[in-house]
């Protein structure tokens, strides 16, 4: 296993925000085997918790374990899918077995660096962004991930305008999601990640919150110091009203991390087997 | 409950309670407003209540809906105190839930006068006609001694808490180097100082005021000759900060 640490620079955080009685968020990173998760909860009592917490916790020890075989065979995008889907179908047995668990599910985004590239993995409204500083020293701050939820289903039909969805009641009512039903539909994308990229992963805690040129402006102006930036952006999604629990995770790449190939893995393959 | 207050030329017509999820107003007899002008389109404009929430649309009518007197093309939020024109007749949206929360806010400011009191029902009959209530305190805190009191209103005014949001109302001039006298207006949310690489800090604006943040280098910045810890340190008028070498000074305006 490729050990990232010295490649990828993360901080993160999650709050319950300003309304919510509890954090139904749940997040992990891990900067050595390169992966971070974000999943947003829903259901009643304290399902939501419980959801995103197996989610992130099932998946963490998943991918751990996993990246721990050479990933040449399957590849890192087929992995990363196959891991969730037992997540999936894990969340979905435990709320089929208790009445009270019954109907919880989660969104979820999760970013795997490998390679020099980042796979990307999202199931409902949770989202990934990138920002890069391009050739001009332009910043260009873009949404990776396409919302799985209604509102979003009604701008792309044209029913509603990015401004009307602005203000739309119907925010929270996702499409897909984690655990409610025995399969699930993942969508994955690839693509190469360069040094200097910043990734933020957050709750909708967040992206209804904060308007994405602030989101922007803040990586801007402080994204030298990643904490300073996830205590920063939770405080604005809080000050805006913080009307729901707010999860932030930033990723920077540091350098480039090229996965071992060629004569030099054929050489540490033939090296092993001699021992 | 929300409401409307429909006048024209000053004159009180009606009221008409939003107790529906969808109120259409036009010159045809089958709307929930029906209002008999030739100015008036046969389906004019419909204001949608979500929860608490209304929302003014045109209906695409031939002269047009004005909110605040500013028309509109969209879908367009409703807040307390706001005026829809529509041909000669004016509409008021009135939400005394909405109301009570900028009372409250008020309150407070008003016990510190100890001259003002609220009237809940001022509202309503602060009609249209009148200027626009930009000015909350004005039309929510009638006061008892007018003559006084505003004076002490006035006078006082700088140092009130923000209610919205603060609006650019603070400057950084510098005081040294080679940019000395130049004055860095915060009209942004956030805004930085320093040479990045050397020394950054940015200042953030808040909704109860400006606060400064150390972001990059090993120096921190100074706030009246007193270093910055890592914590955020909130603003005062005329503090003094200074960065990578230059100092500069705070301003609320």
């Amino acid at each position: 296993m490729m050990d990232l640490q010295t490649a990828l620079d993360i901080a993160h955080l999650t709050d319950t925000g300003k309304v919510r009685s509890h954090n139904e968020d749940c997040i992990a990173t891990d900067n050595q085997a390169g992966f971070v998760i974000l999943a947003d909860g829903m259901g009643g009592y304290n399902a939501g918790e419980v959801a995103s917490g197996i989610a992130v916790t099932m998946l963490a020890n998943g991918l751990k374990t996993a990246l721990l075989v050479d990933l040449s065979e399957q590849g890192p995008g087929l992995l990363v899918k196959s891991e969730i889907e037992k997540t999936n179908a894990a969340i979905h047995q435990a709320a089929q077995s208790q009445p009270q668990l019954s109907g919880m599910g989660t969104t979820l985004v999760c970013a795997l660096f490998h390679d020099n590239h980042i796979i990307v993995a999202h199931i409902g409204d949770s989202r990934l962004y990138r920002y890069r500083q391009n050739k001009n020293n332009l910043a260009g701050f873009e949404q990776i991930t396409h919302d799985h939820s209604l509102l979003q289903e009604q701008i792309d039909s044209g029913m509603l305008s990015e401004e009307e969805a602005r203000l739309s009641s119907n925010k929270n009512l996702v499409t897909r999601a984690l655990g409610v039903d025995p399969t699930v539909d993942v969508e994955i994308q690839e693509h190469e990640a360069l040094p200097g990229d910043v990734y933020l992963l957050c709750s909708d805690g967040l992206s209804d919150m904060v308007g994405d040129e602030e989101i922007q402006l803040t990586l801007s102006l402080f994204g030298t110091n990643l904490e300073l930036a996830v205590q920063q952006l939770v405080q604005m999604a809080n000050d805006n009203g913080g009307k729901d629990n707010v999860s932030v995770i930033l990723v920077r790449i540091l350098r480039r991390f090229p996965a071992r190939c060629g004569i030099l893995a054929w050489l540490s393959a033939w090296f092993k087997k001699r021992l | 409950m929300a409401k409307l207050i429909i006048t024209l030329d000053g004159q009180l017509l009606s009221e008409f309670e939003l107790d529906k999820e969808r109120i259409t107003i036009g010159r045809k007899s089958n709307n929930d407003i029906p209002i008999d002008n030739l100015a008036i389109s046969g389906e004019h404009a419909v204001i949608n209540n979500f929860h608490d929430e209304a929302f003014v649309e045109d209906l695409g009518s031939t002269n047009g809906t004005l909110v605040n007197k500013q028309p509109i093309t969209t879908r367009h939020a409703l807040h307390h105190g706001d005026e829809i024109e529509i041909g000669k007749y004016r509409l008021k949206y009135v939400n005394i839930q909405e109301l009570g929360h900028k009372i409250e806010a008020h309150e407070k400011v008003a016990q510190e006068f100890g001259k003002a009191v609220i009237l809940p029902n001022q509202a309503l009959t602060t009609l249209s006609g009148e200027k626009p209530t930009s000015d909350m305190m004005a039309h929510t805190i009638p006061l008892v001694m007018p003559e006084a009191a505003r004076r002490a209103e006035t006078a006082s005014r700088p140092s009130l808490p923000p209610i919205e949001e603060v609006e650019s109302h603070a400057v950084v001039q510098i005081l040294s180097g080679p940019n000395t006298g130049r004055a860095l207006e915060l009209t942004k949310t956030s805004t930085s100082l320093g040479k990045p690489g050397v020394q950054v800090a940015v200042i953030t604006r808040r909704l109860h005021g400006y606060f400064l943040t150390h972001v990059q280098g090993d120096d921190y910045p100074t706030v009246n000759s007193q270093a910055l810890d890592a914590h955020p340190q909130q603003l005062a008028d005329h503090d003094v900060i200074e960065l990578a070498g230059v100092k500069m000074e705070f301003h609320l305006k």
